[in-house]
């Protein structure tokens, strides 16, 4: 093998991040620029946030009864059952929260995002807005990126309540711990700092699947096997892209 | 005032290694259909995607009404665009919304105008191609002919000085393919637009043109009125002429 085809792989990557770089600026700009666009935002954000509602809901009570499941399981062993509740919270909304809302949603909304603009790209549709001297990515990757970037920590919010009422069924209802022990120690340790930075994240992965998933369609070529393509990396680049994104932002807000 | 809309000259352009364009030299007239005909691959998609300045040439100038555009940036591109309509191969309708949103879309984007005033004039286009009562239908719902005519009412709401057309006759049947070739010539007839129309269905073509282009080998090798190029004794022209030909019923030439 020789080194151009080592570094092509490489390369792929930095134009892709480029790409996903230059369409962040561009947002950036026109997000400001009048027309809002707030008819589209407002519907995005009911695309992004209303309908990922089950999803979110599901994910976060299971993901709060579990860990008490498990946790109960790690604390018996030295008799500390009365951490359960503080370990839920600060796993639900330090990390767990922002993190499964986030992976849930680029699934969900991300995969729709990438085979709606790709479509819109094969069958020419982008073409069309260009053409009436409209700039697509205003109308169509602002929108989206903008309603993400909201929505995301609101639907953190309620992974993370659910997650700790979840917890709490589970241990106080099912396992027998003391109610008392268990949301007082949760009283006492979980600060305000633990949320916000659960919730600053959640805004991040918010901006980053929408971006991906949006630039990944933006540029889809090739017909209906092109989309399925760019929708594919499109998933698989954003839950990669929002784990190793969770350990930069986590090391930074620590 | 000058009656070439748009002058193309020694356009060239490639895809990796693939040279598409090579060397077109082509005016368009004011007023006028000009159809340019080609084979499928022939780069006349590419050639129109140049005109509406969604691409840019390897070497050559685009003249649009006296201004050379490959070299424009985007805002002073997206103002020469206002001069054109476009018609896409697929009609490339909004998915999302219904056809009477589809065509009030450039109205209600690019213009000021107030609600009564726009719903007058979408309502008046859709007459035009007779999709009216049809309004209300997603793209999704309605049959290709009928969004290549919301596309024709889209591309006509603004009332743009030039029109474009990519393949408006491929992928419906004959018979719409009539109907639109119709309905493109009376419009054409009423508003006095310039048309370009890129095609490979030459009989069709051949009934509403004014001037015939045709593009090979990423030239133009024959421009004329159709009696012109029929009468020209080029290969690629008889060999066109010859495939669309049904022996047994038109058989005649």
């Amino acid at each position: 093998m020789n080194l151009k085809e080592i570094l092509k792989p490489l390369s792929r990557f930095v134009s892709e991040l480029g790409m996903v770089g230059y369409l962040f600026f561009q947002c950036a700009l026109l997000a400001f620029q009048r027309p809002l666009k707030i008819d589209y935002i407002v519907r995005q954000m009911e695309f992004v946030g209303v309908k990922s509602l089950p999803v979110v809901f599901l994910t976060g009570t299971f993901t709060g009864m579990v860990l008490a499941l498990q946790s109960y399981y790690g604390f018996r062993k030295v008799g500390a059952e009365g951490l359960i509740g503080v370990t839920v919270a600060l796993s639900m909304t330090r990390e767990l929260g922002p993190v499964l809302t986030g992976l849930m949603v680029a699934s969900r909304a991300g995969s729709a995002m990438a085979a709606e603009i790709g479509t819109m790209r094969v069958t020419e549709q982008i073409d069309a807005l260009v053409v009436m001297a409209l700039n697509p990515v205003k109308y169509l990757i602002v929108p989206r990126v903008i309603a993400s970037f909201l929505m995301l920590p609101i639907l953190t919010i309620i992974a993370d309540v659910l997650g700790i009422l979840g917890g709490y069924f589970v241990a106080v209802k099912l396992l027998d711990v003391g109610e008392g022990i268990f949301l007082n120690r949760m009283y006492r340790y979980l600060e305000f700092h633990d949320i916000y930075v659960g919730l600053v994240k959640a805004a991040c992965f918010g901006i980053i699947f929408s971006l991906i998933c949006c630039c990944k369609g933006f540029y889809a070529k090739g017909g209906a096997e092109g989309v399925g393509k760019a929708t594919t990396e499109a998933v698989v680049a954003s839950c990669v892209s929002i784990l190793v994104s969770d350990y930069i932002l986590t090391s930074l807000l620590f | 005032m000058e009656d070439v809309v748009i002058r193309i000259v020694e356009l060239k352009k490639s895809f990796e290694n693939n040279r598409v364009l090579d060397g077109v030299n082509l005016e368009v007239e004011r007023g006028k259909i000009t159809v340019i005909i080609g084979k499928s691959g022939s780069g006349k998609s590419v050639l129109l995607k140049h005109i509406i300045g969604l691409m840019k040439p390897d070497s050559g100038e685009i003249w649009v009404d006296g201004v050379e555009i490959t070299r424009l940036d985007e805002s002073e591109l997206n103002k020469m665009r206002t001069k054109f309509g476009v018609l896409f191969q697929e009609a490339a309708l909004f998915d999302s919304m219904t056809i009477w949103e589809n065509v009030a879309f450039p109205l209600i984007e690019r213009t000021k105008m107030r609600k009564e005033e726009i719903k007058r004039i979408v309502d008046e286009k859709l007459e035009q191609v007779g999709l009216f009562g049809h309004d209300d239908k997603l793209p999704s719902e309605v049959s290709g002919g009928m969004k290549k005519r919301a596309g024709l009412a889209r591309a006509l709401v603004l009332d743009p000085p030039v029109v474009l057309f990519d393949e408006p006759t491929a992928g419906v049947d004959p018979v719409t393919a009539l109907t639109i070739l119709r309905l493109i010539q009376d419009t054409q007839r009423k508003l006095k637009k310039t048309y370009v129309i890129i095609s490979h269905d030459i009989i069709g073509m051949f009934r509403i043109a004014d001037k015939v282009a045709m593009l090979s080998g990423g030239k133009i090798i024959a421009y004329g009125t159709p009696e012109e190029i029929i009468s020209m004794d080029v290969e690629e022209i008889s060999q066109f002429l010859e495939a669309a030909r049904i022996k047994e019923i038109g058989g005649k030439k």
